[in-house]
């Protein structure tokens, strides 16, 4: 059964085709990698499949809903980790939390229950009530995990969900995913460029260049098919060695001018 | 309704939390309020107007409220930015009921601070005419907020930074307040003041608010609270709009 059923997807920017008439199919319950250098489309099209942007063309199914005409319920059936944070800095941990549940219409009792539960999970119970601007970085990757679960998702989305992230708290990370996966059987589509990643979790794996999917299939079919021996090197054949240019937003430059700031 | 209550504690708890905020956005009246109030004072009594710190009051009280406002209109660009928009947009309920927590819990900062205002300027000396117009004031107060925060919602749902920020600030927020008769009477003004300024939204609120706390309006009580309901609803469906429209 396929949880994501993408047919013949396209986004047009003005001239500028970012997804090109992609197609691919995600099993229920299946770990998935969305793989592709910068600018080749990979957040584009979980922006269509999240509802955030409308696609120019073609079709999409998330749980059986459509996310141009049912955008409600495709917004109930997943839960997402975006690639920047998107914590409010200003909320305590469990604020953040309590404030999701309500937009997610979760009955009180049963939304107490479950954040208290999903903190400790990603072990921040104990610093439920500090500010989240107090949080490091991992801190924050955690809580936005938690927070993304809350309500109970059929399928979890992660946007380079361990950028910026140190060995230990990426394992972390990765292996809660692992667990939710396993004993809750959510799918989880993610998209990294750390390629030991892909190759750990993933079941499948597609990579999109240029906005066009160019090869799918296992970790090993991928490299089989390129004769290569990492997933890393398999990629640098399939994508080649030039670095991409994506167009920075003004948005994007605000954001690494915040960065250099904060250093 | 749930939504719109979390979203609108949500405001609250932000500018309850950032003291340095209310401080500071407080220091601007204080300063128009004793060096304007008390410079202009003799000046002002001499050409036979009375009190310009029971004239000016109301005005330093809708200047407060209009920048609080706006400001809080605008706090959506901050929101984009540090990608917490995002996580209201993917949620399952109506952009609609967003708009409309997010516009209440920043028009409710916007009252309270012109509330706070209005007990500073009591310190300073100034005096409603009867304590009982002070509940028709407060309602004043929150129209302007409401209306001043929808402005800003409009505006900052076409807006990706906060580089333009200045300039609403210099050539939308600024000739908004000064050209409101908020700083001086609408009477025997040059022509082509008066009628900018009878096209000013806040001038209707600040005139409400002087005809509610001084009885010293310039128009009809009841046309001030006309124009501002009605530009109010209309900022309301524009910033709505605009709101619906935004994509991240």
């Amino acid at each position: 059964m396929s949880i994501i059923k993408v047919n013949n997807l396209t986004k047009k920017f003005h001239e500028v085709t970012a997804v090109d008439n992609i197609s691919f199919e995600v099993a229920e319950g299946e770990i998935f990698a969305f793989l592709g250098p910068n600018g080749a489309g990979k957040s584009t099209t979980i922006k269509m499949l999240t509802t955030l942007l409308h696609p120019t063309s073609g079709t999409l199914k998330l749980n059986g809903f459509n996310p141009v005409t049912d955008p409600s319920d495709v917004r109930r059936s997943f839960g997402i980790v975006f690639q920047d944070p998107s914590l409010d800095d200003e909320l305590t941990a469990w604020e953040n939390m309590e404030f999701h549940g309500v937009l997610y219409d979760i009955e009180k009792k049963l939304r107490r229950e479950r954040i208290k539960q999903l903190l400790e999970y990603v072990e921040l119970w104990d610093r439920k009530d500090d500010l989240v601007k107090h949080f490091s970085g991992g801190m924050k990757r955690r809580l936005e995990i938690a927070r993304g679960l809350l309500h109970h998702p059929k399928i979890l989305f992660l946007d380079e969900p361990t950028l910026g992230l140190d060995p230990q708290t990426r394992n972390h990370v990765w292996t809660y995913v692992q667990e939710l996966n396993k004993s809750e059987g959510i799918t989880v589509f993610f998209t990294t460029h750390y390629m030991q990643e892909a190759e750990r979790a993933a079941k499948r794996i597609a990579i999109i260049d240029h906005g066009k999917i160019i090869a799918s299939g296992s970790a090993d079919e991928l490299k089989n098919k390129t004769q290569t021996s990492s997933l890393e090197d398999a990629f640098l054949s399939l994508t080649g060695d030039m670095i991409r240019e994506e167009a920075g937003t003004s948005l994007d430059n605000m954001r690494s001018r915040m960065r250099v700031y904060k250093r | 309704m749930n939504t719109i209550y979390i979203l609108w504690i949500r405001q609250l708890k932000r500018f309850i939390r950032s003291k340095s905020r209310i401080i500071g956005s407080l220091g601007q009246p204080v300063l128009f309020l004793l060096a304007l109030g008390y410079g202009f004072g003799p000046v002002f009594q001499k050409a036979g107007e009375g009190s310009y710190l029971q004239f000016l009051a109301p005005g330093v009280i809708g200047m407060s409220i209009i920048f609080t406002a706006i400001f809080s209109g605008m706090e959506i660009i901050w929101d984009r930015q540090f990608g917490f928009l995002k996580e209201t947009l993917v949620a399952p309920v109506s952009r609609l009921n967003i708009m409309i927590g997010r516009t209440l819990g920043g028009a409710t900062v916007a009252t309270i601070q012109g509330a706070i205002v209005f007990c500073i300027s009591l310190l300073a000396g100034f005096r409603p005419y009867h304590w009982t117009s002070v509940p028709l004031a407060l309602l004043a107060m929150s129209l302007i907020a409401l209306l001043f925060t929808a402005f800003g919602t409009a505006i900052a749902s076409r807006m990706q930074d906060m580089h333009g920020f200045q300039l609403v600030i210099n050539f939308l927020v600024m000739p908004l307040f000064f050209l409101s008769g908020s700083l001086f009477p609408l009477q025997g003004l040059p022509v082509a003041i008066y009628i900018v300024a009878s096209l000013d939204p806040l001038t209707y609120g600040v005139d409400a608010l002087r005809g509610a706390l001084t009885n010293t309006g310039h128009f009809n009580l009841s046309l001030d609270f006309l124009v501002l309901t009605l530009v109010t609803a209309t900022f309301l469906v524009i910033g709505s709009w605009l709101f619906s429209k935004i994509e991240v």
